[in-house]
C-alpha cells in the first residue's frame, strides 16, 4: 500500500486546493493606495513646497458627522474639515468664525447671530443660517440617535423635542434670513459663544445628509466647510486632508497637505516620530511612551502641557465606612499626591486638590485656578489624617475597619495607581484595602449601580468652563456623581449660580461650592490634574494642544 | 465523494447555527452596553439611542430581526463606527490580514519544511541539532516579544524596514518573520518526527537500493508521505493567521481584522461582533472542510474512510 506513488500531478493539486482560496482573494484587494502619490496642491504661481502636517490618532474617528461625534479623534479630524459660528484661538476663548456678530439681549437668553456672506460648502452652495438650523434641529431629533444632543439642550425647547414630546418647530432655533439666526436659551449662558465652537453646533449641508445617515462615512460623500476637505479616508488605516481652496479665509492656513494615520501602539507611534515619518506626538496618538516620558522631558524635545482632566476616586458616600466625612478626609489627606505623580505617574501631572483643572479659563481673563486657587483646601498630613480617622471611627461606632475594595478599570496604569495609594493608607492609617479591576463595560456598570466602596474616575471637559467639574461631579442630581455626594448647600449654590447675574458671581459660587464639597467634606477624593506630553518636529509652528488637550492643528505652519 | 462534501457542508451550515445563536445570547449576557460611557447619558438621548437600535425590544425580538436579516445576507451596520456596514468593514480589513497571512503561511511551510527535511536527514547529528535549538527558539519567544524587538532593531535602530504599515513588499517583511516564527519552529518539529519514521520504511530502503541519491529520496518519496501532518496542521493554522493577529497589527499599525475582533467586544459593538464570529466561523470550516478534502486527495486510505464516515 506504501508503495502506491501516483503521479507528482495528484501532489500539486493539492497544493492548489490548499491555497486557491487565498491567491483568488488575494487579487480582490488592491485598492490600497501608495503612500504620497497625491502631490502637494500648487496654490497660484508660487513655488512654495507644499507644506504637510503628520500626525497619528489612536483610533478610528467613530463618526464625522457633527450630530454623532462624541471623542476627541472625531474631533480633531472634523476641525479642519469644518467651521462652526465660533472657533476658539490658542487661549481657548471663542472668536467668531462662520458668524460675523454675535448679539446677545439684555436678559442674556436670546442670540441674534449674523452670519458671513462668503463662505461655502465644498460643493460650491452657500453656507447659510439655515443650514445651522437643519443641523441643530437634525441633532435633536430624536430618530437621528444621536448621543451628544444634549449639548443643545440649552436651547428652549430643545430637550423635549428630544424627547419626542415637543416638535421641531418649538426648538429655540430659528434662520430669520438667509444669514441671520437666531437662538432663544432656557436661561442665560454666558459661555454660549464657546458652545457655538463646539462639534455638535457645526453645521452640516441639508442635500448631501437629508434621508442619507451614511454620508459621513466615506471621503467622497462628505461635503464640509472647513479649512480642509477629506480627500481620502481609509478605514482603519489612515485619513488625507488637503487645503480647501474655496475655504473663505484660506490666506490664515499653511498646510496644504494633511495625512493622520491611525496607530495605537504608543511605542510605534514613537518609533515613527524618530525616523521621520509623523511630526506629532500627543495625547491623541497615544502619547510619548511612559518609560521614555522623563528622558524626553529632561532631554527638552517633549513638552508637558496641563489638561482640562481630573483623575480621582469615588467614594460611596452611602455605605460604611465612606459615609463619614472624617474618614473620607483621612483616606484623602493620608496620600502624598506629589510622590505619586514623581513616582507613579510619571508626566508631570499636577497634583489636585479641587475638581477644577487650571487650563480651565475662569473669570476677567484669567484662569479658574488663579482665582480661585484649590491649594488651601485641604492639606495632606499623615498625623492629622490619623486621628481624623479615628475620630470618624468613633462616631461611626466601629472598633474594626470594614473590608473595603477599591475598584479600578482593567489597565496597568490604574493598577499601579491603586497599589500606591493602598500602600499609602496602609502605612499612613493602617488599613488593608483590597483591590479589584473589572473590564471597562462591566466596570461602568458597577459603577453607576453604586456597587463599589472606592472607585477610579477621571473627568474631562466638554466646554472651557468650570461647570464641567461642578455641576456633573458634585450636584445631587448629577448622573455622574456615582458616589452619590449630597449636600444640600452645594445643591443650592450650583442651582443659584445658573441664574447668577454674571459669569464672574456664576464662577464665585461655583469655586464656593467646589470648596464646600472638597474642603468640608470630601465628597470625592481628588488625585491628580492630567497632563500631556507631546512632541512636535522643528520647523512646526501654531500646532498646539488646546485646553483639554487636544491638538489643534488647524492653523499650524512649516518653515 | 459528493455526498461526503454534501454531508460536511449540512453540518457546517448546523454548526454556523449554533454558534450564531450562541454567540447572541452569550454577547446579551455580558454586562455593558454598546451605548456605555463615562459620562451618565442624559436620559432622554439614552432612550432615543435605544429606541433607534432596536435595543428597547425584547431580547427574542432582537434575536429574530438578526437572524432575518442574515438570512438576506446582511450583517447590519456597526454601532460604534457610524454607519459602516459590518460587511464592508470586514472586507475591508480582511485584505491586508490575508495578505500578510498568506505570505506568512508561505513562509512558514518553506522554512519549516526546510528545517525540518534537514533535521530528519541528519538525524541525531548537529545540524539536526542546529535545526531543532532554531525551531525551539522560534515556538519559545511569543510574536508579543518578538514583533517589537523585530521592529526595534530593523527599522528602527538599522532603517533597513519601515517602522510601520503595509506600503510596499518591503513592509511585509517583518510582520511576517514574526507571524510565522511559532508555525515554522511546529511545522519543522512535525515534520522531522514524521520524516525520520518514513526514512526508516521498507519502500525508502528499496529507493535506496535502486541507488538513488538521498536528495531524490527525501523531495520524491519520503516528503510526501512526511507531509500529512502538516495539511492537517495547516488547516488550523491558515484558519488562525488569515485571520489576523492582534498584536502583530498593533504594533506594525496595520489596518487588519484582527483588532476588531477585541474591539468590537470591548465596545459592545453587537453587530461587529456577530459579523466577526461568523466570518471567523465560516473561515475556519472552509479551511478544515479543503483540509479534508486535501487529506482525502493525498493519501488514499482516508479516502476509503472518509466516504464511509459521510454514509
Amino acid at each position: 500500500m506504501k508503495g502506491n506513488f501516483k503521479k507528482p500531478v495528484q501532489f500539486m493539486l493539492v497544493l492548489v486546493i490548499a491555497f486557491s482560496m487565498l491567491l483568488a482573494a488575494c487579487s480582490s484587494d488592491n485598492n490600497k493606495p501608495t503612500p504620497s502619490n497625491n502631490g502637494g496642491t500648487n496654490n497660484g504661481g508660487e513655488t512654495k513646497a507644499p507644506q504637510e502636517f503628520r500626525f497619528t490618532i489612536g483610533s478610528e474617528p467613530p463618526s464625522l458627522d457633527p450630530a454623532l461625534m462624541t471623542d476627541a479623534q472625531s474631533g480633531i479630524v472634523a476641525s479642519g474639515l469644518y467651521e462652526g459660528l465660533t472657533r476658539l484661538n490658542t487661549k481657548g476663548e471663542p472668536e467668531n468664525a462662520i458668524a460675523k456678530e454675535i448679539k446677545a439681549s439684555e436678559d442674556g437668553k436670546t442670540y441674534t447671530i449674523t452670519l458671513r456672506e462668503d463662505a461655502k460648502w465644498s460643493n460650491g452652495d452657500p453656507v447659510t443660517a439655515h443650514d445651522f438650523e437643519y443641523a441643530w434641529k437634525r441633532s435633536l431629533n430624536p430618530e437621528t440617535g444621536s448621543e451628544y444632543a444634549y449639548m443643545l439642550f440649552y436651547i428652549e425647547n430643545a430637550e423635549k423635542f428630544n424627547s419626542g414630546e415637543g416638535t421641531a418647530d418649538e426648538v429655540g432655533v430659528k434662520a430669520t434670513g438667509d444669514y441671520t439666526l437666531e437662538v432663544q436659551l432656557n436661561s442665560p449662558a454666558p459661555y454660549f459663544p464657546s458652545l457655538l465652537a463646539h462639534y455638535t453646533y457645526l453645521p452640516v449641508h441639508e442635500g448631501t445628509v437629508d434621508g442619507k445617515p451614511e454620508w459621513a462615512a466615506e471621503a467622497n460623500t462628505i461635503v464640509s466647510n472647513g479649512p480642509f476637505v477629506l480627500k481620502q479616508w481609509v478605514h482603519a488605516d489612515k485619513l488625507l486632508l488637503e487645503k480647501n481652496p474655496d475655504y473663505y479665509n484660506k490666506d490664515a492656513i499653511n498646510f496644504d497637505k494633511v495625512t493622520i494615520s491611525i496607530v495605537e501602539d504608543e511605542s510605534t507611534v514613537f518609533q515613527l516620530f524618530e525616523t521621520n515619518k509623523i511630526d506629532w506626538i500627543g495625547a491623541q496618538a497615544g502619547s510619548v511612551p511612559p518609560d521614555l516620558t522623563k528622558k524626553m522631558i529632561d532631554e527638552g524635545r517633549a513638552e508637558v502641557t496641563s489638561v482640562a482632566s481630573v483623575y480621582y476616586y469615588l467614594f460611596n458616600n452611602n455605605k460604611v465606612p465612606f459615609n463619614n466625612a472624617k474618614v473620607r478626609k483621612a483616606f484623602s489627606m493620608s496620600i502624598d499626591r506629589q510622590s505619586l505623580i514623581d513616582n507613579v505617574a510619571q508626566a508631570n501631572q499636577q497634583p489636585a486638590y479641587g475638581l477644577v483643572p487650571p487650563s480651565i479659563a475662569g473669570p476677567d481673563g484669567k484662569m479658574f485656578r488663579e482665582v480661585y486657587p484649590d491649594t488651601g483646601y485641604f492639606q495632606e498630613n499623615a498625623d492629622e489624617a490619623k486621628k481624623l480617622f479615628e475620630e470618624g471611627m468613633a462616631e461611626l461606632g466601629l472598633t474594626a475597619f470594614p473590608e473595603v475594595t477599591l475598584l479600578y478599570n482593567t489597565s496597568e496604569g490604574h493598577k499601579k495607581l491603586a497599589e500606591a495609594v493602598v500602600d499609602m493608607w496602609r502605612k499612613s492609617l493602617g488599613v488593608e484595602v483590597k483591590l479589584a479591576n473589572q473590564e471597562w463595560g462591566t466596570f461602568l456598570e458597577s459603577r453607576k449601580a453604586g456597587q463599589f466602596d472606592i472607585a477610579r474616575s477621571g473627568w474631562g471637559a466638554d466646554i472651557n468652563h468650570p461647570i464641567n467639574f461642578t455641576f456633573d461631579l458634585i450636584h445631587p442630581k448629577s448622573g455622574n456623581n456615582d458616589g452619590k455626594y449630597n449636600n444640600p448647600k452645594v445643591e443650592k449654590l450650583l442651582d443659584d449660580s445658573l441664574v447668577a447675574s454674571s459669569s464672574e458671581e456664576s464662577m464665585k459660587m461655583m469655586a464656593e461650592a467646589e470648596k464646600v464639597a472638597v474642603s468640608e467634606d470630601m465628597g470625592v477624593l481628588p488625585t491628580f490634574y492630567y497632563t500631556t506630553v507631546t512632541m512636535l518636529k522643528d520647523g512646526f509652528e501654531g500646532v498646539i494642544s488646546d485646553y483639554s488637550g487636544h491638538l489643534d492643528w488647524v492653523h499650524g505652519s512649516k518653515k | 465523494m459528493l455526498r461526503f462534501i454534501l454531508g460536511k457542508f449540512v453540518f457546517m451550515v448546523f454548526s454556523l447555527f449554533l454558534l450564531v445563536t450562541a454567540t447572541f445570547l452569550l454577547m446579551n449576557a455580558i454586562p455593558g452596553s454598546p451605548l456605555q460611557s463615562e459620562k451618565a447619558p442624559n436620559e432622554t438621548v439614552q432612550k432615543n439611542l435605544e429606541a433607534y437600535y432596536g435595543l428597547d425590544k425584547p431580547l427574542y425580538v432582537q434575536y429574530g430581526k438578526y437572524m432575518a436579516n442574515l438570512l438576506q445576507g446582511d450583517l447590519g451596520i456597526s454601532m460604534k463606527k457610524k454607519f459602516q456596514s459590518v460587511d464592508k468593514m470586514i472586507a475591508n480589513s480582511f485584505g491586508p490580514s490575508l495578505r500578510l497571512g498568506l505570505s506568512a503561511i508561505v513562509t512558514s511551510v518553506i522554512v519549516g519544511c526546510i528545517l525540518g527535511m534537514i533535521a530528519a536527514m541528519h538525524h541525531r547529528k548537529i545540524l539536526d541539532n542546529v535545526a531543532m535549538i532554531i525551531a525551539v527558539i522560534g515556538m519559545a519567544i511569543p510574536s508579543i516579544v518578538l514583533a517589537p524587538l523585530l521592529q526595534y532593531y530593523f527599522a528602527f535602530k538599522w532603517g533597513f524596514f519601515e517602522v510601520a504599515g503595509l506600503n510596499a513588499p518591503l513592509d511585509y517583511v517583518l510582520p511576517t518573520i514574526a507571524l510565522a516564527s511559532g508555525p515554522i519552529a511546529f511545522i519543522a518539529r512535525l515534520l522531522r518526527s514524521t520524516m525520520i519514521e518514513v526514512l526508516n520504511a521498507d519502500f525508502i530502503k528499496t529507493a535506496k537500493s535502486k541507488g538513488l541519491s538521498g536528495y531524490v529520496i527525501v523531495a520524491r518519496h519520503a516528503l510526501r508521505n512526511s507531509m500529512l501532518p502538516v495539511v492537517t496542521y495547516l488547516g488550523y493554522l491558515t484558519a488562525g493567521i488569515i485571520t489576523g493577529s492582534v498584536v502583530i497589527e498593533k504594533i506594525f499599525a496595520i489596518p487588519g481584522i484582527g483588532k476588531y475582533f477585541v474591539q468590537s467586544i470591548i465596545d459592545r459593538d453587537y453587530p461587529l461582533i456577530m459579523g466577526i464570529t461568523i466570518f471567523y466561523a465560516v473561515i475556519l470550516m472552509v479551511t478544515r472542510f479543503l483540509a479534508d478534502i486535501a487529506y482525502v486527495l493525498i493519501d488514499p486510505r482516508m479516502r476509503a474512510s472518509g466516504g464511509k464516515g459521510a454514509k
